[in-house]
Order: C-alpha cells, then sequence, then structure tokens
C-alpha cells in the first residue's frame, strides 16, 4: 500500500510543471479500508529514504465507518469487527457513507531551494 | 526564507494501480476475455478449486490462468496438467497483485498464446484475505473464497474483502460435520457487510456444489461486459 501511495505522489509529481520538494503529504484514510495508519506511517518513512519524498511527513486524518440504513432513513456507526448491520432493525450494511476513503489530499511545498544531495 | 505552498492532489491513493487495472481491462475487453480475481487467505482451496473448474469447463470455455504465488511455481504446475495456459507470476515477498505485475503476466499471455482465442482469465491471487482486497488488477468480477475451517467470524474480521466480492465460496464443506461450524452463520456474517453477494457452498473435494459454481462462471462469462468497464 505504501509502495501504491509512492508511486501515485510520484506520478503526479512528475506531471507538475516544476519539482519543488515536498515537505508533507496529506491523506485521508477511511476506517473501513485495509490501510492501517501507524504502519503505512512507519512504512512511508523507511520506504522514501533516498527518494523524491525523503524527509516528507505523512499527514494522516481517519474517518470513521458510517453507514445508511434505508428501512430506517437513518445513519449508524457500525461496530468494526463484530457487527455491521443496522442496530435498530438488524438490516445488513447496505450503503457506507463514510470509511472506504483512501485519498491522496494535497501536498504542501517546502518553497525553499532544493538541497537533495 | 521559508514559504510553504499547499497544492491540491485529490488522487486516490491507489491511482497509479487503478490507472493500470483499467488499463488492463481494456486489454481484456478488446479480446473478448473476461477476467476473475479470486482470492483467500492461504489454503482455502484456490488452486484445488481450479482444478476441478480447469477439468470441468475447461473443453467447453477457453481459459488460462495467471497465478500469483509468493517463491515457487508448485500451484502453477499442479494447473498446467489442465492443458490450459498457466503464466506464473512470482510476486516475492509480496503479499498482493497489484495491476502492473498482472500487466505483465498478460503481455507474456500474448507473447505465447493467442489472447483472441481465449474466453476467461483466471487471476489467483497471493493467499491473503487483507491487501488483495483493495488493490484492483483488471478484472471483471472478485471471487472469494472462504473456507469452513478459518472459522465463521472471517467475514466480521475481514470486511473488505467480503464487501468487494462478488460471488463468495465457502469451501471444504465436507469437512463441516466434523467442526463447530454452522454453514448458515457463515452466510449471515458475510450478507451483514455484503447483503447482495452471491453465495456458493462447495467441496472440491465431494463435487458438491461445484455445478452451482460452473454455472456461476459460464454465465458470467456469457453476459455481454458492462458499459463501465470498457473504455
Amino acid at each position: 500500500m505504501t509502495k501504491a501511495l509512492i508511486l501515485t505522489v510520484r506520478g503526479w509529481w512528475e506531471s507538475q510543471p516544476e519539482q519543488p520538494p515536498v515537505a508533507k503529504v496529506f491523506l485521508t484514510v477511511g476506517q473501513f479500508t485495509c490501510v492501517e495508519p501507524a504502519g503505512l506511517q512507519f512504512a512511508f518513512e523507511v520506504q522514501t529514504q533516498g527518494t523524491f519524498l525523503d524527509g516528507a511527513e505523512l499527514v494522516i486524518q481517519e474517518t470513521p465507518l458510517i453507514a445508511f440504513c434505508h428501512p430506517c432513513q437513518a445513519e449508524y456507526r457500525p461496530e468494526i469487527g463484530l457487527r455491521y448491520g443496522c442496530p435498530t432493525c438488524q438490516g445488513p450494511m447496505e450503503d457506507i457513507r463514510s470509511g472506504r476513503e483512501l485519498k491522496i489530499e494535497r501536498v504542501e511545498y517546502a518553497n525553499t531551494p532544493a538541497s537533495v544531495p | 526564507m521559508h514559504q510553504s505552498t499547499d497544492t491540491a492532489i485529490g488522487l486516490n491513493l491507489l491511482h497509479a494501480n487503478q490507472a493500470g487495472a483499467d488499463h488492463n481491462r481494456a486489454h481484456f475487453d478488446e479480446w473478448g476475455i473476461t477476467c476473475l480475481n479470486v482470492m483467500s487467505s492461504p489454503g482455502a482451496g484456490k488452486t484445488a478449486l481450479l482444478e476441478k473448474t480447469l477439468a470441468a469447463l475447461s473443453p467447453t470455455l477457453r481459459i488460462a490462468v495467471i497465478e500469483g504465488d509468493m517463491t515457487t511455481e508448485l500451484d502453477a504446475d499442479r494447473l498446467r496438467q489442465y492443458g490450459v495456459p498457466v503464466i506464473a507470476i512470482n510476486t516475492g515477498r509480496s503479499c498482493h497483485l497489484d495491476s502492473r505485475m498482472v500487466a505483465g503476466g498478460i503481455h507474456t499471455l500474448a507473447h505465447e498464446h493467442n489472447p483472441a482465442e481465449l474466453d476467461l482469465v483466471v487471476v489467483e491471487n497471493v493467499g491473503n484475505l487483507v491487501c488483495p482486497a483493495e488493490f484492483e488488477v483488471g478484472e471483471h468480477a472478485k471471487v472469494a473464497l472462504l473456507s469452513v475451517t478459518e472459522g465463521e467470524d472471517k467475514p466480521l474480521k475481514y470486511p473488505v474483502m467480503f464487501r468487494e466480492a462478488d460471488v463468495l465460496l465457502i469451501t471444504k464443506i465436507d469437512l463441516a460435520p466434523y467442526l463447530d461450524v454452522n454453514l448458515a452463520h457463515i452466510e449471515a456474517n458475510a450478507r451483514q457487510v455484503n447483503p447482495h453477494v452471491t453465495i456458493i457452498p462447495v467441496s472440491a473435494k465431494t463435487g458438491e456444489g461445484l455445478d452451482v459454481w460452473y454455472q456461476w462462471v459460464t454465465s458470467t462469462v456469457r453476459q455481454p461486459l458492462p458499459i463501465a468497464a470498457v473504455h
């Protein structure tokens, strides 16, 4: 997943007219994904060493799993690992309103002269 | 002077992988091939299921297999006995196939065979219930396997895999009488996270349920591809 993230950021970065050094990468990561923020943070730090993202900080904002129950016309918070159905009517988890996000929101450039070795 | 600039990206984290997956799917569509991505934990019976499937369906469907195996060609060798093209992708230590690895498999397939003469490509993913769920490889449908020996709670513990699956095969049902496992509970747990998933209980050993699976495969291959899949 870390590799996928770095590939996507690199593809975007290389397509930009200029390539100033990246200081921070901001992500939104939903709770209902296969990404563990702490693990991603650690792997990012290790895997970006010696690359264009060396030293860049990864800032992860987590979003909760929120489902919508059609019969009840209400949102609810499934209990991950235990129960995903609607607590009121026991209906299954039909629509997911939040929690599937895996998004690179923005980067922050360090707008200083590059000092990459 | 330290002046920072923010620039919005707004790309999915898996954008690079997704672009590759769309590219692979476009190849499949061009060749009239349906692609299935088969996923499960290690030892759930993916290869055993494929062996039976190749034996039963390869006379009527023209099938090839792209085989993701961490370090060996053991699975690929098992499948080659059925006389179909088997492309082994050695994934090294990677815990899932990504669209780039499968693209390599597709190129080998196109180089060694005539892809326009195939109906179905089955991608056997690396055994893992977590990462493969997020990495599309260019498939038209996702097939998940869960064996009865793994326990009823797995759809609750690895929900993304079971949420994403189009069809769920509950495998090794011949072992169910010897275990404290209730098929109805597995199905109910899977439906909590994916109410519309097609569930097919099977045993590759006794053959029970396999005809339902073969029917599903055949009807999926014969179906015209959804517009969304054509690029």
